[in-house]
């Protein structure tokens, strides 16, 4: 009993020192981030700009409507990238920077290792998206008076832990293949944008690519954030849109940890959990 | 107490012909370890000297849990290094011949977080960190500096506090000096056997440096191309090739000069 509970503090002191360590790197490579914020808001900008953009073409739409419906998809896509792009450098960064043996020899639980990597990418994802969402609304006075944030960000909560399974799915890329696993994993993240409705209703997709969607958590997150904000729906009246997540979330947790532990095992029978160069 | 026990280890990697036969490109067996079996006496220091390519890194890194084995078996301190490696993670670390931190962060930064996954809690390192970059000779007042601005020898003193900040109880020497300029090669010579006599530790040494192998190591090995040679005091090992120099026994024992590299190419991916 004393044995367990000793190996739970070393456990979770090393999940600290996980988000500990990536927060040295942000604060490190402040300016990075700052570009990098830049560049997602100039992104999201450009793509809600469609909205007025088709309106002064003649379009008939509803462009307050419009704008915010692209705008939840443009920074729900920007929050997404961050969430797997922090995941995918687990093992891409620690062996860029040459760092990867001794992280993978440490004696951390690599479940605990992966959970610290996903705890920081939301908490700092939940961060920016909030940011990145303040700043871009500002630009277009959006009337969000009737918006309710809260069941928004519980959607957001329970659609992350998909988001992590996913995230420890796509982390193994580098692994197995140290010079395109990285690029590999966007892949992943392109699937996602085209079959999740970011900025279009998944209706509007042929039929094979809607029955992908429904196995997608990002559709689930959409629609369910675009209903709290647009329409101030409650946590009660997403409930449509939780339970699903919470059941991809069960499936794609364990199912990333399983992979991830198979890419480990591969890359340690063929040599390749070492540095680059 | 034995404190590393390697039994016929072997390890073997896949490489793939340069030339393509029809579309594929064949792939062929490497050995990078051929049935190595040696045994480490705790409080021991061992040096195994080899060529670039010898399999002294696949060596270190099978101990380190990095690596999975073809056949054969290691043991740390009676814990099966495949079957239970975090009981193994726990006893060992090891310093590298390139230091490998992240270059933004501060020494302390590297420090702190590789302490974490041991088990320090903050409090802990807020201590034991000036402390030991204190010991191994490193200024206080560049603790907050980027990694990327230290020199190599400076960053090599921060890879041995990293190694020494979680106590190890064998610690993996893989070339750790070089690339060093002599006198940070003669500080860190120093301050490993300063450790050895301090801590009670065991040291696997694997290194290219014949002179560094004779002034730190009990006992000496010969790793050639995947195969210990042999494993003994270097006195006896000078004596038994009738050399004068460690130098002279390798080229005995093996046929092959020292300094040269390992002329079969295939094994060069094994350094």
């Amino acid at each position: 009993m004393r044995g367990a509970a000793t190996t739970l503090r070393h456990e979770l002191i090393g999940l600290a020192g996980v988000v500990e360590r990536n927060a040295y790197l942000v604060k490190r490579y402040a300016w990075w981030e700052l570009a990098f914020f830049v560049w997602s808001l100039a992104n999201t900008l450009t793509i809600v700009f469609i909205a007025k953009g088709i309106h002064a073409a003649g379009g008939k739409l509803d462009v307050d409507r419009a704008t915010t419906t692209l705008l939840i998809g443009a920074v729900i896509w920007s929050y997404l990238g961050v969430v797997f792009e922090i995941l995918t450098e687990t093992v891409a960064w620690e062996r860029w920077e040459g760092t990867i043996e001794y992280t993978f020899m440490a004696p951390l639980a690599r479940p605990i290792h992966l959970i610290g990597m996903g705890l920081f990418a939301v908490v700092y994802g939940v961060f920016r998206t909030a940011v990145l969402f303040g700043v871009i609304a500002g630009f277009f006075s959006l009337s969000l008076g009737g918006a309710n944030f809260v069941a928004a960000l519980v959607v957001l909560a329970v659609a992350s832990v998909s988001f992590i399974g996913i995230g420890m799915m796509t982390a193994v890329l580098p692994l197995i293949s140290p010079e395109k696993g990285m690029q590999m994993g966007f892949i992943a993240q392109g699937i996602l944008l085209v079959i999740s409705g970011i900025y279009y209703p998944v209706s509007v997709l042929p039929e094979w690519m809607q029955w992908l969607s429904t196995i997608s958590p990002a559709t689930y997150a959409l629609r369910g954030i675009r209903h709290a904000i647009l329409e101030g729906a409650g946590v009660g009246a997403v409930w449509s849109d939780i339970w699903p997540l919470i059941v991809i979330g069960f499936v794609t947790v364990p199912l990333g940890l399983m992979i991830f532990g198979a890419g480990e095992r591969h890359a340690k029978r063929h040599g390749k959990l070492k540095r680059s160069g | 107490m034995i404190a590393v026990n390697v039994e016929n280890l072997r390890k073997e990697f896949f490489r793939r012909d340069a030339h393509r036969s029809g579309l594929r490109r064949r792939r062929r067996r490497v050995p990078a370890l051929d049935g190595v079996t040696f045994t480490i006496e705790r409080g021991e220091c061992v040096a195994i000297l080899g060529q670039n390519g010898s399999g002294k890194s696949t060596l270190v890194r099978l101990l380190s849990t990095l690596l999975l084995h073809d056949g054969g078996s290691a043991s740390v301190f009676g814990h099966d290094v495949f079957r239970e490696p975090r009981a193994v993670q726990r006893l060992v670390n090891r310093v590298s011949v390139e230091a490998s931190f992240f270059k933004k962060m501060s020494s302390t930064e590297n420090l702190s977080y590789a302490a974490r996954f041991y088990g320090m809690t903050a409090s802990e390192t807020r201590e034991r960190i000036p402390a030991i970059l204190a010991r191994v000779g490193f200024p206080s007042q560049r603790r907050h500096e980027a990694m990327e601005h230290l020199s190599r020898g400076m960053q090599q003193k921060v890879s041995l506090a990293r190694a020494l900040l979680t106590s190890p109880v064998l610690l993996l020497l893989d070339e750790p000096t070089t690339g060093l300029d002599p006198r940070s090669k003669l500080e860190v010579q120093e301050f490993i056997r300063e450790v050895w006599a301090a801590q009670d530790a065991t040291i696997l040494l694997c290194t290219h440096d014949l002179a560094e192998a004779e002034a730190l190591a009990d006992r000496v090995g010969i790793l050639d191309r995947g195969r210990l040679l042999c494993l003994e005091p270097a006195s006896d090992l000078k004596a038994r090739f009738d050399a004068e120099t460690l130098e002279e026994a390798f080229f005995a024992a093996t046929g092959r000069e020292f300094e040269a590299e390992d002329q079969d190419a295939e094994r060069g991916v094994f350094a």
